[in-house]
């Protein structure tokens, strides 16, 4: 077993052996580098072929029209294509957009420019558990309302929430609906037949693909429309310019085939090894706080405070594994995660939290150290805690004065 | 962040973890700081008839630099007289564990738990 583990799979993973084998056909001299927009000669057409088939690939994941997938450099640049280009597309009929606090920034700093740019933005609350309530998004949708963004997987919490219900609230009033899929695809099943999802996006590097490639699911019927961001040669039918980075599509195109092909197995035993994960920890250790709702969440993220313990002094305790902390600490900010603080949790719980992430290459021996690891762990800080050793004494914290600072 | 070595040592092997009887008259208690804040220090001294500290513990809710700067200033006290160590100043512990501008906070909370430490001292004993 290899030091450190990662276990920050929500944050990138690696690129499968399999993914990086069709990527390198596509470099050299001897292999598939031609411009897919070149008409005249056979490495354009090769290339193009190329990209048709990851086009491909990447709809059958999601049951959906190739032609309805339009590539990016990733899901951050997808998110500002489907927002400021719905919005300003639809701005006519109004000027109102929704949204949810516990989106990625690539949605919520995208929503402010919008504000900036003279739209209103409703940012909803969640409820305690990460997941809408349905009735209060209803209540805040108003005539002027043309587009809402809702995540469908939650990167810190990994809770999934119901697109396909907000798809039909959305699709009854005529409003664009544009969910940002980054952490869903290849963990949640996804039937873009069904859902009234108008516009979706995708990442290549959260699903074994390399970086710097994502798409944009853009629905042909009934047809969503959208102003481009990127102007050039007309690539990706005028919705995004750009030579088609073809090794990157091609890496993007067999992640997605794999994740297709695999994913009954990925699934099972990361469920297994989440079970493992949560059982090892929250059966022997006092005092912690399952973040999120275990009943509608992706088995590979588990977010978990522990309190009584400062989040930046267990991450140095954790250094032989790779997680994140739910605290800024360890930049110049001091600010817990928003994510955790929209749920209601203190700044104390919320500073104290971790997100594991599990992936494909996870093995049981990783987690049995990773469980030994944070009991041991715990076990010292809390010895070296004034708020645990208060807490054993019967002490309630919120009575005490504390000298602020 | 990049800690300096200091900083790990004392995180990884932090001295004179634990308490003393806070009712013993010769043990005073110093505890500052807010768990909202991310940070709560308690220092206590053990001090001796003729006012020299004779022992040091601390227990530290916080980040690294905030368990190294009581950790280092557990030591440093140890031996001195409550005058002595009340000269202790955070630029002293921010210089010798070589803490990040960011951090400067939490030498500047360890000088606080030292000052409340003495005053506790001499709140008991009537001065």
């Amino acid at each position: 077993m290899k030091l450190p583990i990662y276990l920050d799979y929500a944050a990138t993973t690696p690129v499968d052996p399999r993914v990086a084998d069709a990527m390198m056909q596509c470099l050299t001299m001897d292999g598939n580098f031609g411009n897919p927009a070149s008409r005249s000669h056979r490495f354009g057409w090769q290339a193009e072929e190329a990209v048709d088939q990851a086009r491909h690939d990447i709809a059958e994941l999601i049951n959906a029209d190739p032609r309805e997938i339009v590539f990016t450099s990733g899901a951050t640049e997808s998110n500002n294509l489907a927002i400021k280009g719905a919005a300003n597309f639809y701005a006519k009929k109004g000027k109102h957009v929704i949204t949810v606090k516990t989106e990625h920034k690539a949605v919520l700093d995208t929503c402010r420019e919008l504000e900036r740019q003279g739209f209103e933005v409703t940012y909803m609350d969640v409820e305690e558990n990460g997941l809408l309530d349905l009735k209060k998004l209803e209540a805040a949708i108003r005539d002027d309302t043309v587009l809402v963004s809702v995540m469908h997987v939650n990167n810190e919490l990994g809770v999934v929430q119901d697109i396909a219900t907000i798809g039909e609230m959305c699709r009854e009033r005529k409003i664009m609906f544009h969910v940002d899929g980054a952490q869903s695809a290849g963990k949640v099943k996804i039937d873009m037949q069904a859902l009234k999802v108008d516009f979706m996006s995708f990442s290549g590097h959260k699903v074994y693909g390399p970086k710097g490639i994502g798409a944009l699911y853009v629905r042909r019927k009934p047809r969503a429309r959208l102003e481009a961001q990127m102007h050039g040669g007309g690539h990706e039918r005028g919705m995004r310019s750009g030579t088609l980075a073809t090794h990157q599509i091609v890496g993007m195109g067999q992640a997605f085939k794999v994740a297709n092909e695999d994913f009954d197995k990925d699934h099972a035993h990361i469920s297994a090894l989440r079970k493992r994960l949560i059982d090892g920890i929250m059966s022997d250790i006092e005092e912690v706080y399952f973040n999120g709702t275990p009943e509608q969440s992706v088995p590979g993220i588990v977010n978990i405070s522990f309190n009584y313990v400062e989040g930046e002094s267990l991450l140095m305790a954790l250094k032989d594994i790779a997680v994140s902390s739910g605290s800024a600490c360890t930049s110049a900010s001091l600010e817990p995660s928003y994510v955790l603080r929209a749920l209601g949790r203190n700044d104390e719980l919320a500073h104290s939290s971790i997100r594991f992430s599990i992936g494909r290459f996870t093995t049981e021996e990783e987690i049995d150290y990773t469980v030994q690891l944070i009991k041991d762990s715990i076990g010292r800080l809390r010895e070296m805690s004034p708020l645990w050793e208060m807490y054993k004494e019967g002490v309630d914290l919120e009575s005490v004065e504390w000298t602020h600072h | 962040m990049a800690y300096s070595d200091k900083v790990i040592d004392h995180v990884e092997n932090p001295r004179n973890v634990g308490s003393f009887d806070k009712n013993d008259p010769s043990v005073a208690t110093g505890m500052v700081g807010a768990p909202a804040c991310g940070d709560v220090m308690k220092l206590q001294i053990k001090v001796s008839d003729d006012g020299i500290i004779e022992d040091a513990k601390f227990k530290t809710y916080g980040c690294g630099s905030a368990i190294a700067s009581s950790s280092l200033v557990t030591e440093w006290v140890k031996g001195k007289s409550l005058d002595e160590a009340g000269e202790i100043k955070n630029t002293d512990i921010t210089a010798e564990l070589e803490l990040p501008p960011v951090k400067i906070h939490c030498s500047i909370l360890a000088e606080d738990a030292i000052q409340a430490a003495i005053a506790d001292y001499k709140k008991k004993h009537g001065e």
